[in-house]
């Protein structure tokens, strides 16, 4: 399998669009830390113009670290599509091409060469991943510099201590990649039901909006499904960046306020990875592969 | 009627006479603080307000009379209610023009106090009305609670250690109604969900600032750059 994991990997990094990703990852990140560098002031102005009115924030808000959780707010919703690209790609895109049939006379299984395809997905979503933490956070942390980080939720305001923020990053990336890696599943599983790459895209992506969509609305309807929809839980990278405090609400350093929740949403989203991967592979071991 | 003119004369007699001795406790107060030129001094600030999770962070504060005053967090982010408010003593009865009026006595935490209102003359002054405790065997100001024209109404509350002689204090409790402050909603790019008994615990509770000092350097002799 490990021989075939490069073969796949190869294949990805030998095509343009995989690059694609790179340069588009590349080109927001700079344009929203080209906007903040010049017009940055009136940005947190803007953002904390009522918060202003009746506190005096004194310090430096917009640092690195800040600059980054801003990008990962805006990109984790954008960079699905980018993932659906190669993902959903990766079956269909060998069905397209006639390479298919001649890919399964390999003498592995099924289950080897699917789960290879799927690794090497997974291995670029990561990277993918890691490109956004070297421009979003060490780049903006270059620029920036770093300081407390000043979060606005929509019920509190919290500052983490800069000296108590890089590890929640960690964290934060690392829950990150699990959620894309529920998109690649999702991309990879439909990939078996089409004979070309666009549907599966496009599919993909449909799924996505359509379920945050389900996840954001606040309606009772839907609150019901909420809790099983993957999306409801790709959000919950946000936990890492809110801490517990004790009875003299003094900040309890190194501590995340509901952990709980990250560990819920972990096993939900690999539950998803599983039930996409698992099911595919069902699905294609007992198809009949004509291209 | 000269039993009732002789009783209107005492009365008199007793109520400006009251009013003169709340006065001169006042400058006697004022004439302490006057003592102390500039002065920095190095502490440790904790936000207690239940909507703001803040960390508890080394400040540094500079004062120079008659009234300038800066804070300043040692590498991080602060946050302070608005409102005029400096968390030095010295702004507390830095009014030009005012009338003092004794309103008895109380007792702040196990000291014995005299409970002093202060008016401002000026009618366009931010402050409305000033009160103090002032601990008179000691000469200093244990507790003031001030009315605003424009940021309501907030306590500070003063504990004293070795710097007392200088009418310096230890710690300062800054508290303040957090009901009025709001949050704005739509900016905050954060879609998460608080449960009705923490949006509960958030509403009516008194906000609070205290300040730990230690290290005071009195009349270094600041520059006035310091405090543009």
């Amino acid at each position: 399998m490990w021989k075939h994991l490069q073969i796949e990997l190869y294949k990805i990094f030998h095509r343009p669009r995989t690059y694609l990703a790179f340069a588009a990852i590349t080109a927001l990140i700079g344009v929203i830390q080209l906007g903040l560098k010049v017009d940055g002031k009136e940005y947190t102005e803007f953002v904390m113009a009522d918060f202003a009115g009746s506190f005096s924030v004194d310090g430096k808000i917009l640092n690195g670290y800040f600059i980054c959780y801003v990008i990962l707010q805006l990109l984790l919703v954008h960079v699905p599509l980018l993932i659906a690209l190669i993902a959903a790609d990766m079956i269909s895109g060998e069905a397209n091409m006639g390479t298919l049939r001649l890919l399964l006379t390999k003498p592995q299984s099924r289950t080897e060469i699917l789960l290879a395809k799927f690794f090497a997905s997974v291995i670029y979503t990561i990277l993918l991943l890691i490109w956004i933490a070297i421009m979003g956070l060490f780049l903006s942390m270059a620029i920036f510099g770093t300081d407390d980080l000043f979060i606005m939720k929509s019920s509190y305001v919290v500052v983490v201590k800069s000296s108590d923020v890089f590890w929640r990053y960690c964290g934060a990336f690392c829950f990150a990649a699990l959620a894309m890696t529920t998109v690649a599943a999702l991309g990879f599983f439909l990939s078996f039901f089409a004979e070309n790459s666009i549907g599966p895209i496009v599919a993909t992506m449909s799924v996505i909006i359509v379920c945050t969509i389900l996840s954001t609305m606040n309606i009772p309807l839907f609150n019901l499904i909420k809790p099983y929809l993957f999306t409801s839980h790709m959000v919950t990278w946000k936990e890492f960046f809110d801490f517990k405090v004790n009875d003299a609400n003094e900040a309890i350093i190194g501590s995340i306020q509901y952990p709980e929740k990250i560990i819920k949403s972990a096993i939900v989203l690999v539950l998803h990875i599983i039930g996409f991967v698992a099911g595919g592979i069902w699905y294609f071991k007992k198809k009949d592969v004509l291209s | 009627m000269y039993k009732f003119l002789l009783l209107v004369f005492v009365f008199c007699y007793i109520n400006v006479n009251a009013q003169e001795q709340a006065m001169q406790l006042v400058q006697k107060v004022k004439a302490k603080l006057d003592v102390v030129n500039d002065y920095t001094a190095e502490g440790k600030m904790r936000t207690d307000v239940t909507f703001i999770k803040a960390p508890v962070g080394k400040v540094k504060v500079y004062y120079k009379k008659p009234n300038k005053f800066r804070l300043e967090r040692n590498g991080g982010i602060s946050i302070l209610p608005k409102g005029g408010i400096s968390i030095n003593i010295s702004s507390m009865i830095v009014v030009n023009g005012y009338m003092a009026l004794d309103a008895g006595t109380a007792v702040v935490g196990t000291t014995n106090t005299r409970v002093i209102k202060l008016l401002p003359n000026a009618e366009n002054s931010d402050i409305i009305l000033s009160t103090l405790y002032i601990d008179e065997a000691n000469l200093v100001i244990r507790k003031s609670v001030t009315t605003t024209r424009e940021n309501g109404t907030y306590e500070m509350e003063m504990f004293y250690g070795k710097f007392i002689s200088y009418g310096l204090p230890d710690k300062v409790i800054f508290s303040f109604n957090t009901k009025d402050y709001k949050l704005p909603k739509g900016v905050t790019l954060e879609l998460d969900d608080v449960d009705q008994a923490t949006k509960e615990k958030m509403k009516g509770k008194k906000g609070k600032v205290e300040i730990i000092y230690a290290n005071y350097a009195i009349n270094s002799g600041l520059a006035e750059s310091i405090f543009k």
